[in-house]
């Protein structure tokens, strides 16, 4: 079986074959998996395989009955669903603020860029169960009153966007997308659209510029895109992972998805590990779930070393200490309350060995390279702040620059368009915050105090 | 000039869109005519402007946003290696002096023969794989060692 | 309305309002750079970070919609921190140099630097360099002190109606450039370097010649197109050095036209004629004004006693002030010559005679903005009106539609609901289409004169002018708009053709089915304001179209270059070469007056006070901003003084106002105008409907750098795209009909006059015509500008012949 999903998956890229299968299974025992539940497949990706599992069961029984939108919304409202795009704002709640009468076509978009360091879930979906995603948005579609919809894919997995398209015509085909479903008045397109390499656009607006066929710069809300989306109209925006889990929530029940997890989790999530483990990949858990159980099934910190640190959410999250994410749980309140977030639920794990300041100077880099460039304080202060961390890792730092790195941190944090900004800020303030002496260290002496180099 | 083939395919691309909103097709326009021609040159990308009837300079715009986009010519195979934080935890900073040190050059740079250059890449969304690098924009290998990276490598001279 | 409260002040403000409209309405200042009340919000630069009660982070106050019961502080810490910490990211890439910037003292980034920033920069790393780029004659470059505020980018794309600029790259390497090198062509372009907060798009022509504070700012009324937008004039040791806008939001808002703001360069000439001049023998000469007053009034008075005043010809720009106009009519009176006439680019004059009074644009520019539909008749709109169109664009943004009749199919950079593009002769027809397909629509039988029904009767309504009579009617696929506000215009190719009274006749007929307002788009700066004072001629006389076809002994000119400015430039020269005499009154040398006998040196618009009256009506009066160069005089003192040499009675004005308020009799301008302005006929006019369909037709355009003395003269703007030489532009069909290609050159004959010209292909040139500019010396054989005319592929004799016209052009 991984055999032959990692063939269909990769093609004719020879190098993942002998590799570990990069998706693990979990502790939902006895429980088909929520977003990842042909996984265990021949063939997970095909449309028989998902039909096999009761896929489009829900989309033709909720067209075919005509199911109110309310009664959906409620379902998905008393799942506790949150956005798995990383804010983790209520997704029922975000589809009642869709106009409901509206002249006109409304949107639905899918995010499926993810390009957030540490994480890769949605692309584990695409590639190997396309079909529930096709299916959960076109839920999301028929609740809404969507017409059209765009799955917006991270330019780099090419393959994987083939694998999507392939999917979209397979549905199109047997009848799931397309005009008058299911003999119903209910009309659905579904599109992809294929990114080519900007970290912002998983910034929604951002996103929505870029299937304009612009640049992708946010655009500054209000108005939200359920007010003003693609082509200015209506659009609901949600995470690739986030439309996955909604065909489960209607064949189970919200409250069957909320029981999953804990109060103000609902649901498994997949989270992404990557870093020092012996096992990276995905691992679709419960909300809730011990960090140690976690970084268990990832098998542990790699070459028998000692854990230093964790970015749980991916770099806009702030980094934790081990001690402070060793007894924490992965929901929502578990990670803010020791002191980060969950985010997209980006594990990036490292040991002992890491160096902080080189760790900070490389996603400085990152925030200094993907700033879209239109706001001053993110265009102007992720270069700066880069060069500045730059500097202390050629030996040239002053003490002075903890302080103007913490201060012009604080000055681009909560004054840009997008969150972007934050992001940026997030690592430095968060880095300097726990790993302070490191710093000294490394001004002081003008080397690392981990490597000596 | 597009080819009859590049504009078969913008026009698939085209039909996603509202018939009014051709420049929504941009990116895949100026995606297919990279392909077809290596690299986007000042007349593709005014190609592709006057295919989709827009501005030269929205279409410029677009292309020089996006980072697989290449504004000037690349080698036949074009290597983007990821360095950030999770492929730069498993050694992609090995990977990346290994290519170097192989190919005899640097980030940006193309090999004499006209047959390698390498990038460095930002976060592929593949970080589960790392060490990783992509091969022209398409096609994604993971779990790079120094040894795999030479296979690659052998693999391509091939090709 | 809503109550807020900004800085402990308690407002009401409107539902819908920003925060930062509250604050301005308010008087309360809040610092930006991005924000453009003419622009789309781009809300990037963040400078106008205020404080918001219950919100935990500052917000722009440009994007933030006011809610009730807002409590918004704009100097609390909160915002203070919030705003300098952008200042000292907005400073750390950009020079400070200001000392050297010709920005300097007249800049936003230093003054708001000054206000809200903080002393001394903590930046120590390397700043960015980026390089310069070359966007044409009228912009300068700097980028690298460019804040990426993006607002050229948005009113290049907005208001301009076309992207030429736009911010490419990524991050801190995002730059504002044009296509690779491309330069802005926009008619408006010049309105950037207003927009742009900083020193990175300056004044190419301006540049480093003067600092602002050495600059005296005096206002005045732009001298050109029919708006009369406000102007401010700043000059130096006496000389202009530029021009900017003057805020007036129901003409000109805040913008102007680059052939309104960079003319003046044209007043700086080396062509300026500054003394008066006499031609003995053949030999021009310089003289005193008493020697050449007293010789022209000798030369007027000898030959109208000679052959009386009808051997006279007086032809008056129409860009000449009211009291030039008044002066000069009373003059030729005095004289006993009827012909004087101001309409010199004008075929058709059968109207004359039928109207109810002057002839204007039929509503006021601003309230073209609230227009549901609009039909254009032979009008380039952008070439002739730029900041009209630019209202235009704003309707159609605003959802109007827009309809174009018309020979040329020029991009007016807006969405056209629906265009006929024929030839001229044809364009009757297709207006009789509208009227029938209107009448149709509303199953209406028309009092229409006779010829008018049997046409109507005779015309086949076609599938898009159909269209365009429903879109007027307000009928169209999704919904049907109760009474739309229409307008109807005719512009300058209407406005010359030899069908001027068919097409007007029409225009009327539909205007008056679909309640429409609308009516002519004066030409020039003071078109409607030469017509209210009658500067036309009288009952037995001759209007300027005759006066060059029957020559007459004596001319007098006001303000013109005969082959340039009249609608046939072959007859005028021929008519100034055979005159005994021609007395013009010029602010020019000029080759065009090789033929004239006394130059009298005269003032331009900067130099002189007058009065324009505008396309809507509106009576603007300016002072001279500069005294006049040399010997020159303002035309009205030179008026008032021939007239006294000559020994007229009632000259004795002692100023252009005492001028001014004998035309008005004393009266509120707008009294008078309010009674005069009237598009409608008093009787119904017979129309011609054997239209010939046969032959070419040309198409004379006048570009809009080459619309009268000052404008061609302005080397800035003669370097501009527009600069283009003419050439017989024609469609590709039109091109295999005649066997002829892109690049060949033909002579093209009209009348008996010829021109040798390059072929263009040009696809927005409806068949069966050739589109040649006029108000060019390689046109000036030509005649008509819409008439008749016939291409020949020239021999090669020929080829040689036109290398020497470049040479001798050159
Ligand atoms: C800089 C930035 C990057 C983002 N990247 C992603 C992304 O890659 N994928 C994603 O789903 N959401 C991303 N988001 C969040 C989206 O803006 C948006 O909130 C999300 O797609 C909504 O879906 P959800 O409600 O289902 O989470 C990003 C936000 C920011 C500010
Ligand atoms: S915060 Fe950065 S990425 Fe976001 S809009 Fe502003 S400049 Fe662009
Ligand atoms: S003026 Fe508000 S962000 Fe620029």
């Amino acid at each position: 079986m991984a055999e032959q999903t990692t063939k269909m998956a990769t093609r004719k890229s020879s190098s993942a074959k002998k590799a570990a299968r990069p998706v693990v299974m979990t502790d939902l025992t006895g429980q088909t998996l929520v977003t990842l539940r042909t996984l265990n497949e021949k063939n997970p990706a095909s449309l028989a395989t998902y039909e096999k599992l009761g896929g489009y069961a829900q989309l033709k029984r909720l067209v075919t009955e005509k199911i109110k939108a309310p009664e959906i919304i409620n379902q998905v409202k008393v799942s506790n669903l949150r956005g798995r795009g990383g804010a983790g704002f209520p997704t029922g709640l975000k589809w009642s603020f869709m106009p409901r009468y509206y002249d006109g076509t409304k949107y639905l978009v899918c995010n499926t860029d993810e390009g957030e360091p540490g994480t890769f879930k949605d692309r584990d979906i695409i590639r190997y169960n396309p079909h529930q995603l096709i299916e959960g948005m076109a839920i999301a579609a028929y609740t809404l009153g969507a017409r059209v919809g765009y799955n917006y894919i991270h330019g780099e997995i090419w393959q994987d966007y083939e694998i999507f398209e392939a999917a979209l015509a397979e549905a199109r085909e047997a009848g799931y997308l397309g005009e008058n479903l299911f003999g119903s008045n209910f009309s659905f397109d579904l599109y992809a659209v294929h990114g080519y390499g900007a970290y912002i656009c998983g910034e929604e607006t951002a996103l929505i510029e870029s299937i304009e066929g612009k640049k992708g710069q946010p655009r500054f809300k209000p108005p939200f895109p359920a007010s003003y989306g693609v082509f200015g109209k209506p659009t609901n925006v949600n995470n690739t992972e986030s439309y996955a889990s909604i065909p489960w929530i209607m064949q189970h029940g919200g409250q069957a998805f909320a029981d999953l997890g804990v109060p103000n989790s609902g649901g498994s999530k997949l989270f992404s590990v990557s870093g020092h483990v012996e096992k990276p990949g995905n691992y679709e858990i419960r909300m809730g779930t011990p960090f140690k159980e976690l970084l268990e099934m990832a098998g542990g910190i790699w070459k028998g070393r000692q854990l230093k640190a964790v970015i749980p959410g991916g770099p806009s999250t702030a980094v934790m200490p081990a001690r402070a994410i060793e007894n924490a749980t992965m929901d929502y309140d578990g990670l803010s309350k020791a002191g980060s977030s969950l985010g997209a639920g980006s594990m990036i794990v490292m040991d002992d060995t890491t160096c902080m300041v080189k760790t900070l100077k490389r996603l400085s880099y990152f925030f200094y390279e993907e700033s879209c460039g239109q706001c001053t304080p993110c265009r102007e202060g992720t270069g700066w702040v880069y060069r500045i961390i730059e500097r202390i890792v050629d030996g040239k730092g002053k003490m002075e620059d903890l302080d103007l790195l913490t201060d012009l941190s604080n000055n681009i944090s909560g004054r840009t368009i997008c969150a972007l900004g934050d992001a940026a800020a997030t690592p430095v303030l968060s880095f300097i915050k726990h790993f302070r002496p490191e710093f000294e260290y490394y001004i002081q002496h003008g080397k690392s105090m981990v490597d000596g180099k | 000039m597009l080819s009859a083939e590049a504009i078969e395919k913008i026009e698939y691309e085209l039909a996603k869109y509202p018939k009014d909103r051709r420049q929504a097709a941009v990116m895949s326009a100026l995606r297919i005519v990279q392909i077809e021609r290596g690299w986007l040159s000042k007349e593709s990308v005014t190609d592709v402007a006057k295919y989709l009837g827009i501005p030269e300079i929205a279409a410029m715009e677009v292309a020089s946003f996006y980072n697989m986009y290449d504004l000037q010519p690349v080698g036949q195979y074009k290597i983007t290696v990821c360095t950030n934080i999770s492929c730069m935890l498993r050694g992609s900073d090995e990977i990346v002096d290994h290519l170097q040190h192989t190919l005899g050059v640097g980030f940006n740079e193309v090999t004499a023969d006209g047959k390698f250059c390498i990038k460095e890449g930002e976060c592929m969304g593949c970080c589960g794989g790392a060490p990783l690098l992509h091969v022209n924009n398409t096609h994604m290998h993971e779990f790079l060692t120094t040894e795999k990276v030479d296979a690659l490598l052998e693999e391509l001279n091939k090709g | 309305m809503l109550n807020i409260e900004i800085d402990g002040k308690p407002l009401e403000v409107e539902h819908g309002s920003t925060i930062i409209d509250a604050a301005d309405a308010a008087g309360i200042a809040i610092p930006r750079f991005c924000y453009h009340k003419k622009l789309s919000v781009a809300a990037n630069c963040r400078m106008c970070l205020v404080q918001v009660e219950k919100f935990n982070k500052p917000l722009p106050a440009c994007a933030t919609p006011v809610a009730d019961g807002m409590k918004i502080y704009t100097r609390s810490k909160a915002a203070v921190e919030a705003q300098q910490s952008v200042m000292e990211f907005l400073l750390i890439n950009h020079p400070l140099d200001c000392p050297i910037c010709d920005q300097g003292g007249e800049c936003d980034l230093q003054d708001i630097a000054v206000a809200y920033g903080a002393s001394g920069s903590r930046y120590t790393e390397e700043k960015r360099v980026v390089f310069n780029k070359n966007i044409g004659p009228l912009v300068s470059t700097d980028m690298t002190r460019c804040i990426q505020c993006t607002r050229c980018v948005r009113f290049l794309k907005e208001v301009g109606g076309m992207q030429e600029l736009g911010m490419v790259g990524r991050g801190e390497h995002a730059e504002i450039t044009a296509y690779v090198d491309q330069s802005v062509n926009s008619e408006l372009s010049g309105n950037i370097i207003d927009l742009c907060p900083v020193g990175a798009l300056t004044s190419k022509p301006f540049r480093y010649s003067a600092r602002s504070w050495e600059l005296t700012r005096r206002s005045s009324i732009a001298p050109h197109d029919g708006l009369g937008s406000h102007i401010e004039v700043h000059v130096k040791d006496h000389k202009v050095m530029r021009v900017l806008p003057r805020e007036k939001e129901s003409i000109n808002e805040c913008w102007l036209s680059d052939r309104d703001r960079f003319s003046y360069e044209g007043l700086n000439s080396p062509d300026r004629l500054k003394v008066p001049m006499i031609k003995h023998n053949g030999q021009w000469q310089e003289t005193d004004w008493k020697t050449a007053l007293e010789f022209a009034a000798g030369q007027l008075k000898d030959i109208t006693k000679q052959y009386g005043g009808d051997a006279l010809g007086v032809l008056v720009s129409p860009n000449s002030t009211m009291e030039e106009g008044y002066l000069i009519k009373q003059l030729s009176e005095g004289l006993g010559c009827g012909n004087v006439d101001y309409r010199l680019r004008q075929t058709d004059f059968r109207l004359d005679g039928k109207r109810t009074g002057t002839p204007w644009m039929g509503c006021n520019i601003q309230e073209i903005e609230e227009l549901d539909r609009i039909l254009l008749i032979g009008s380039n709109i952008r070439n002739e009106h730029p900041l009209l169109a630019q209202r235009i664009r704003k309707a159609v943004a605003n959802g109007a539609e827009l309809c174009i009749v018309s020979p040329l199919d020029n991009d007016p950079l807006m969405d056209v609901a629906h265009k006929v593009i024929v030839r001229p002769n044809d364009m009757v027809n297709v207006l009789g289409q509208i009227l029938k397909a209107m009448s149709g629509l509303q199953k209406l039988s028309l009092c229409l004169p006779p010829t008018l029904n049997t046409l109507l009767e005779e015309i086949k309504v076609r599938p898009n002018t159909q269209k365009i009579a429903e879109c007027l009617a307000g009928i169209s696929e999704e919904l049907i708009l109760i009474a739309p506000k229409v307008g109807i215009f005719l512009g300058n190719m209407a406005l010359s053709d030899p069908r001027f009274t068919e097409m007007y006749s029409m225009a009327e007929a539909i205007g008056g089915i679909t309640g429409a307002k609308g009516g002519i788009l004066p030409p020039a700066a003071n078109s409607t304001g030469m017509h209210l004072m009658g500067v036309m001629p009288s009952a037995t006389g001759m209007h300027a179209r005759a006066m060059i076809e029957v020559p007459r002994k004596a001319y007098l000119l006001l303000n013109i270059e005969p082959e340039l400015d009249c609608q046939h430039a072959a007859l005028a020269t021929d008519a100034m070469a055979k005159a005994e005499c021609v007395i013009a009154l010029t602010a020019y040398k000029s080759a065009a007056l090789e033929n004239a006998d006394i130059l009298l040196p005269i003032a331009p618009f900067t130099e002189t006070s007058g009065t324009f009256m505008s396309m809507e009506g509106r009576v603007q009066s300016f002072q001279a901003v500069t005294r006049p160069l040399g010997e020159c005089r303002p035309a009205w003192k030179v008026l008032r003084v021939l007239a006294n040499t000559l020994g007229l009675n009632g000259f004795d004005y002692n100023s252009s106002e005492e001028v001014k308020n004998k035309i008005f009799h004393g009266e509120k301008p707008s009294a008078l105008v309010w009674r005069s302005l009237n598009n409608n006929l008093k009787e119904l006019v017979e129309i011609q409907i054997n239209i010939k369909k046969e032959g070419l037709q040309r198409i004379g355009e006048v570009p809009q750098y080459e619309s009268d003395p000052i404008v061609r003269r302005s080397p800035p703007l003669q370097k501009t795209k527009y600069n283009i030489r003419p050439m017989a532009r024609m469609h590709a069909d039109q091109l295999t009909e005649l066997g002829l290609q892109d690049g060949d050159l033909v002579v093209a004959y009209q009348d008996k006059g010829s021109a040798l010209l390059k072929v263009r292909l040009d696809n927005h040139v409806a068949k069966g015509c050739v589109r040649v500019a006029a108000a060019h010396p390689l046109t000036a054989g030509l005649g008509d500008l819409m008439g008749d005319i016939t291409i020949e592929k020239a021999s090669t004799e020929h080829a040689a012949l036109y290398e020497k016209q470049l040479t001798e052009m050159a």
